[in-house]
């Protein structure tokens, strides 16, 4: 064996092709697989996509590097259960690109969040986490609420998020920054289109409290709001499930 | 520095820097409303700089043949330099966000300095832009030295450097700005990639043209480690960012895979970044720079053969230990925690190597604070691959998870083994590159080296705290049969422990200051300049490659 490797490493291409071959094999047999056993991730029909303003607030999120502090990703213990909620599974995150599961919990885990607390908890949470919990170590993110959204580029991110295999339809692509607006707007004419696209049970209201202004802070509530109930499958039970 | 560059090598860097400064002005223009549109036009003053710079010693007369003789170091020059101002960058940056977790106010009130932000620009810094800066310098050293060749030309070593650290500003600058990937450690978006990836294929290629001129038969082990750093960077970088943009004019893009796949895909890359970044790379240091500086041959041929392989291996599996009790399924959990454990065998094996060279040196260990760097980091790296086992095991990870424990991990490696065997490397090689008989001053190198200990026991002994009781105190159960604690109070419970956790860090950057002092003044001083030699061998002294083949 050593004899061998005498004369591997005498070849440049020898050693190139070696590392390559031998680098490769535990990504293939890790990744691969996932991609083709269907039990891989669950079957969840009442599963919808984000809307547009979920989308927008979900890309803030990745902006400010929420993931760093907070994950998405209940594991399956007792104690993260009874914390956070039935614990995640991989259908949930199905149209995530990329997922946010993240790695560490400076601050709670997010997946269930949605629901938990009022918006007007969060926007004032959001604008200064310290006034509403005075021990938090959290940013502020005042400018949220001084900002206005951008919309005009939501039919583009649409499209990109089709190509990579997330199902919006025309419509919804094209109805994009409309839907954007009605789904902060609940009393304006573009309201209706937003429960029509994405169901009855999308959140439409105004989110920051400020009727009238579509501002980022609309579009990070809407998306946190949103969190743990894209679908209902994780809450519930196997014997559910197997029926 | 690029006077040596021939008459055509001139013209070259002008074409190559032509088409950059077009890039530039076409994502300037094409990103006018968008982020993109800042990076553009950064680009393309990054361009014009070259251009001028290329412009103002063109008509310099041409090198002589005789600079054949000689290995071409002016880009591992430049390269130390620019590490070390990344280290003092990063460190600063790095420990700023620790005091963020103290006092959370210090944000100025402005998007790119919240924590979110901030973070990614600490670790792309010191990983990136340090590690990587002392990376690229020192393998162009060691390639040249162990295969007796000249690097192949004069301009690709220095597309490769400057190009990797533009890719490390477009890195930073956009995550102050929002343009992140959110893929940690793989933050950049989709152009700062591309471009990245034809950076790393010229490195590639800068490796395999100088061994096909080399005048030693074996490929010393120092360069197996090399190659494989770039090799399977290459690859983990391709297949992690593969991502749709969102248009031609935007910096936003969607990862093509999502929720479960791009969660395996994601740690298998962070975790083999780790691994051939962090671990690969510097193992190739440590193989040239132990040996030279001690004076001693590498203990163990064959330990080196098995464990190279071993790593190269082993490490491929092993990223799913960072996905236990998720959503991931349960058979690639498994396969992630038995190969994290089999990885031990040849992590431990490399830190042994490495230790059992210092016999018969270790006099030297204890009066040269340069040699102690490398010692120490042997040691650091064998602590950090066994907690790394360790905290790939299911049911520590169900604890450790989640927690600072992780944190407090990293940075044993990465302040303990990685930053460690850097400074030791960088404190042979600065006197041999710029002809001194030594540094500006040994006893800074023992300031250094104690702030440096200091600062990474203290900041891994907080985190280890701080982690466990993080951990204990989330799945603590009262009489009751209910959560004993809200996260609050476990947030509460953390505070003292940022505060000694920021105050290694600060020990730390303190050392990383005095080191690129020293090495300013090592530079600057000219007062003890050797005498140039024929052969331009390091240290004709050590025996000259003998002592750095493998033997027999």
């Amino acid at each position: 064996m050593f004899g061998l490797h005498y004369r591997l490493e005498r070849k440049a291409i020898g050693l190139t092709l070696g590392i390559i071959l031998v680098a490769s094999i535990g990504g293939l047999v890790e990744i691969a697989p996932l991609f083709t056993i269907h039990q891989t991730v669950e079957d969840a029909p009442d599963m919808r996509v984000y809307t547009p303003l979920e989308l927008a607030g979900r890309n803030i999120y990745i902006r400010e590097g929420c993931y760093a502090c907070h994950s998405q990703m209940i594991r399956t213990l007792r104690d993260e259960v009874e914390r956070y909620g039935p614990y995640s599974l991989a259908v949930e995150s199905k149209y995530d690109h990329p997922m946010l599961w993240g790695s560490k919990r400076t601050g709670p885990d997010l997946a269930r969040i949605g629901g938990k607390y009022s918006d007007e908890w969060h926007v004032a949470h959001l604008n200064n986490p310290r006034d509403v919990l005075p021990v938090s170590v959290m940013p502020a993110y005042s400018w949220l609420l001084r900002t206005t959204l951008r919309t005009d580029d939501l039919n583009a991110h649409l499209k990109a998020q089709r190509a990579v295999g997330v199902p919006y339809t025309d419509d919804m692509i094209a109805n994009a920054n409309k839907d954007a607006y009605g789904q902060a707007a609940p009393d304006s004419p573009y309201a209706d289109g937003v429960t029509q696209r994405y169901g009855k049970a999308t959140n439409v209201r105004v989110f920051d409290g400020k009727p009238g202004e579509l501002t980022e802070m609309d579009a990070l509530v809407a998306y946190l709001q949103v969190l743990g109930h894209l679908t209902d499958a994780a809450h519930k039970t196997v014997a559910d499930v197997a029926r | 520095m690029i006077g040596q560059l021939t008459k055509a090598e001139r013209q070259y860097a002008l074409l190559i820097l032509l088409g950059l400064a077009l890039c530039g002005l076409i994502f300037g223009i094409a990103g006018k409303d968008d982020p993109l549109g800042i990076h553009g036009a950064l680009i393309g003053v990054a361009a014009l700089a070259g251009i001028f710079k290329v412009i103002s010693v063109y008509y310099d007369p041409e090198p002589g043949d005789e600079r054949l003789t000689r290995y071409y170091d002016d880009p591992t020059k430049f390269g130390i330099v620019l590490a070390m101002i990344w280290a003092v960058f990063g460190l600063f940056i790095g420990d700023w966000v620790a005091w963020l977790l103290v006092k959370p106010d210090f944000t100025f009130n402005a998007g790119w300095a919240s924590f979110g932000r901030l973070r990614p620009v600490h670790t792309t810094s010191v990983l990136f832009g340090f590690g990587g800066n002392a990376l690229i310098a020192t393998s162009y050293y060691v390639l040249q030295r162990t295969s007796r060749a000249r690097l192949p030309d004069q301009l690709s070593p220095w597309f490769v450097l400057l190009g990797y650290n533009l890719f490390c500003v477009l890195a930073v600058t956009g995550y102050m700005m929002g343009i992140t990937q959110s893929k940690e450690y793989a933050e950049p978006e989709w152009y700062a990639d591309i471009w990245l990836l034809v950076v790393w294929v010229v490195y590639f290629a800068i490796y395999l043209r100088t061994l096909a001129r080399r005048k030693e038969p074996h490929i010393y082990v120092a360069n197996w480690y090399y190659m494989a750093f770039i090799l399977v960077i290459a690859i983990l970088h391709i297949v992690n960012n593969l991502a749709v943009p969102v248009s031609f004019g935007s910096a936003k893009s969607y990862s093509l895979f999502s929720g479960v796949q791009d969660a395996m895909t994601e740690w298998w890359y962070g975790h083999n970044a780790v691994a051939f970044f962090l671990t690969a790379g510097f193992l190739g240091m440590m193989y040239y720079f132990v040996p030279v500086r001690a004076g001693r041959p590498i203990y163990s041929y064959r330990m080196s053969i098995i464990s190279f392989w071993g790593i190269t291996f082993f490490y491929m599996w092993a990223g799913s230990h960072h996905l236990h009790y998720t959503a991931l399924p349960q058979w690639v959990q498994t396969l992630g925690m038995t190969f994290s454990l089999m990885l031990l065998i040849p992590s431990w094996a490399s830190a042994a190597n490495a230790l059992l060279t210092l016999n018969g040196a270790w006099d030297k260990v204890r009066d040269d604070a340069t040699l102690r760097f490398m010692m120490v980091a042997a040691v650091f790296y064998g602590i950090t691959t066994f907690e790394g086992s360790f905290l790939a095991i299911r049911s520590v990870n169900s604890l450790s998870h989640y927690t600072d424990w992780t944190v407090g991990h990293v940075h044993a490696g990465a302040l303990g083994w990685v930053a460690m065997i850097t400074f030791g490397s960088i404190y042979t090689i600065v006197p041999w590159l710029w002809k001194r008989d030594r540094m500006y001053s040994p006893r800074l190198v023992e300031v250094h080296f104690w702030f440096a200990l200091a600062g990474a026991v203290v900041y891994v002994f907080a985190m280890w705290n701080s982690g466990i009781i993080q951990g204990l105190m989330w799945r603590t159960y009262n009489e009751s049969g209910t959560l004993a604690y809200s996260f609050v109070d476990s947030l509460i419970a953390m505070h003292p422990y940022y505060i000694a956790r920021a105050i290694g860090g600060l020990l730390f950057l303190i050392g990383g200051i005095v080191g690129a002092y020293n090495i300013w003044m090592t530079i600057k001083t000219e007062s003890k300049i050797l005498p140039q030699s024929a052969v331009d061998a390091p240290e004709p002294a050590l025996g000259g490659e003998a002592v750095l083949q493998p033997g027999e």
